[in-house]
């Protein structure tokens, strides 16, 4: 380790690097800093203070944070992202790893399977939430499934009942999240050394004993990936929501992210948008750091 | 019954419940697309009559004329592909420049530049929104197509200087040596040797990325204010309010809308799949 360091060093001094080669690496770092660090600040600045966008922003301390404690709606928003994150979160990993385990094989047609998962990955959220909207209709295909099965008792006006409306939007954000999650787990499967499962066979472990020994602890650095994007793509999770229900009815499919939007650019609360967004942040903090810890050993 | 006859039914029973379980798996995931294409086709008199789940009673493309003209999707989807395009480019451009001078060379903090640029797209966007909507305005570029294409170049940037950097490094450094003796230059080497063997990188992050700007909503609605100006998917949001309960026209706007990243999907399938292993396992 120190040999190779003394290495690096020595031809760190022996290589001066050109100028021009500053400016590629600046010029888009400075585009970054313009449109996102500087923003970011910003807006860590303007969760302790009240805006309304026109008058000067009023400096307020930790004001806002107190207000959230007594806000019942952003209680709500906490707990539907809690919620959304441990539903949409956990079911996309299970069932994208179960898709992936039954489409690992080679088989003829395979493809054809793969693609039809894989598909919704490409449609907006916004087509998606559209596309199931129409499903969840009165007269749409779900209530007429019921229907047709004798279970009409279970019709609902699924995305206008605020027990349902939450859940609701779960199934088409899930729809295009599992074939994602797929796609990871099938990488991450065909990255294990055949030779395990051979050995395994020998020893005369079972289909079972082969998952739980081998398949699981290989797939650790891919569950640690698909784990960071799920929590990621759950606190941003915005667009299918916004979508179909706008957080409705009645705040009971509230997530932090829309009451974020809605206070910032509907109420004109600006500052008080702010602290719900440094609260998203928060808790994407953590993922955050693992990443771009695991990328640091990477990065070399 | 001989051993090896049964060993060859057994695998044949495999064979028939793996397609019955693949098979039923992908009808449910296409039976949402199968309706809005269905839905699409129809009059908005067969639904009102029929209902929105019954099987069609009409075929029609005046859908698709209603959501083009009147509900302004034709001039959204132009919109669209206006930002989606150059913000690639320039993503591209800029990131792939970046990460050679850090791949390549021994720039000081270089892993802590890299790592910064990604911490910054890992950020939730959320934070960004209201000082971003403010900057622009204060630039003049508010309610600017221009305002959309610098907040995405500059937040996606980072990540593709990641991505594009893990794939540079792997390039044997004995390919950029020789052409430094024969008095290449940092430019020439980018653009004569390391870009084209990253071009593989290029087309998988292009084909994603253009995927993500395509789809977004979050930005558009935050620095656009004009019907006129926005994009497709909050035109899809406006078609919505507009048509209300008008499913063959609703329907239409989302198949206007899922058609571009359907094409690009569909050309560069493997591509694709490699940009999101790319962008995750790496």
């Amino acid at each position: 380790m120190a040999v190779l360091t003394a290495a690096r060093r020595r031809r760190r001094g022996a290589t001066r690097v050109p100028p021009v080669v500053l400016a590629f690496v600046l010029v888009p770092l400075l585009a970054e800093a313009f449109w996102v660090f500087w923003p970011a600040v910003q807006g860590f600045y303007l969760s302790l203070t009240n805006w309304d966008g026109v008058s000067a922003p009023k400096f307020v301390g930790l004001g806002n944070y107190r207000e959230m404690f007594g806000d019942s709606v952003f209680r709500t928003a906490l707990l539907d992202t809690v919620l959304w994150l441990l539903l949409f979160g956990g079911l996309s990993a299970l069932l994208g790893l179960g898709a992936a385990l039954l489409l690992q094989q080679e088989r003829r047609g395979v493809g054809f399977y793969r693609a039809a998962l894989f598909l919704p990955v490409v449609f907006s959220l916004t087509a998606t939430a559209l596309v199931w909207q129409a499903m969840y209709q009165p007269d749409g295909l779900i209530n007429n499934t019921l229907e047709f099965f004798g279970l009409g008792r279970l019709q609902h006006a699924w995305l206008a009942d605020q027990d349902t409306a939450l859940y609701a939007v779960i199934v088409p954000a899930l729809w295009r999240q599992i074939g994602y999650v797929m796609v990871l787990y099938l990488a991450g499967l065909k990255g294990i050394d055949p030779v395990l499962y051979e050995a395994a066979k020998v020893d005369g472990a079972t289909k079972w004993q082969q998952f739980r020994h081998i398949t699981i602890p290989q797939l650790r650095s891919v569950n640690a990936v698909v784990l960071s994007v799920i929590v990621i793509d759950s606190l941003r999770s915005f667009d299918v929501v916004w979508a179909l229900t706008r957080g409705g009815p009645y705040h009971s499919s509230e997530l932090l992210s829309t009451y974020m939007y809605s206070t910032a650019f509907q109420s004109l609360r600006l500052g008080y948008g702010s602290a719900l967004a440094v609260v998203i942040f928060v808790l994407a903090f953590g993922v955050i750091v693992s990443y771009l810890v695991r990328a640091f050993r990477e990065a070399d | 019954m001989t051993a090896m006859n049964r060993q060859a039914r057994r695998r044949a029973w495999a064979t028939a419940s793996f397609h019955a379980g693949a098979g039923a798996l992908s009808l449910l995931w296409l039976v949402p697309i199968a309706l809005v294409l269905v839905t699409s086709v129809r009059s908005f008199d067969d639904i009102a009559a029929n209902g929105l789940g019954s099987l069609p009673h009409s075929f029609t493309l005046s859908g698709f004329r209603q959501a083009w003209v009147d509900g302004g999707q034709g001039r959204a989807l132009l919109n669209s592909l206006l930002v989606s395009i150059p913000t690639v480019l320039l993503s591209l451009a800029l990131a792939s420049l970046a990460a050679f001078g850090l791949a390549r060379y021994d720039l000081p903090f270089r892993r802590t530049l890299l790592l910064l640029m990604l911490g910054g797209n890992l950020l939730p966007p959320q934070i960004l929104l209201i000082p971003v909507s403010k900057i622009s305005e204060a630039l003049g570029l508010y309610d600017s197509l221009y305002a959309l294409i610098g907040v995405q170049v500059g937040f996606g940037v980072g990540f593709y200087v990641f991505v594009l950097h893990g794939f540079m490094r792997s390039i044997p450094p004995e390919i950029q040596q020789a052409a430094v003796i024969d008095g290449a230059g940092p430019w020439q080497i980018y653009r004569r040797i390391i870009m084209p063997l990253t071009t593989p990188a290029l087309a998988a992050l292009g084909a994603l990325s253009f995927t993500w700007i395509f789809n977004d909503l979050l930005w558009a609605i935050t620095v656009l204010r004009t019907d006129t100006k926005m994009p497709i998917t909050a035109s899809l949001i406006g078609l919505q309010g507009q048509f209300v309960s008008m499913w063959n026209v609703i329907a239409a706007g989302s198949v206007i809308a899922a058609a571009p990243t359907v094409v690009v999907f569909l050309r560069f399938q493997r591509h694709f799949v490699a940009g999101l292993n790319l962008g995750a396992v790496k």
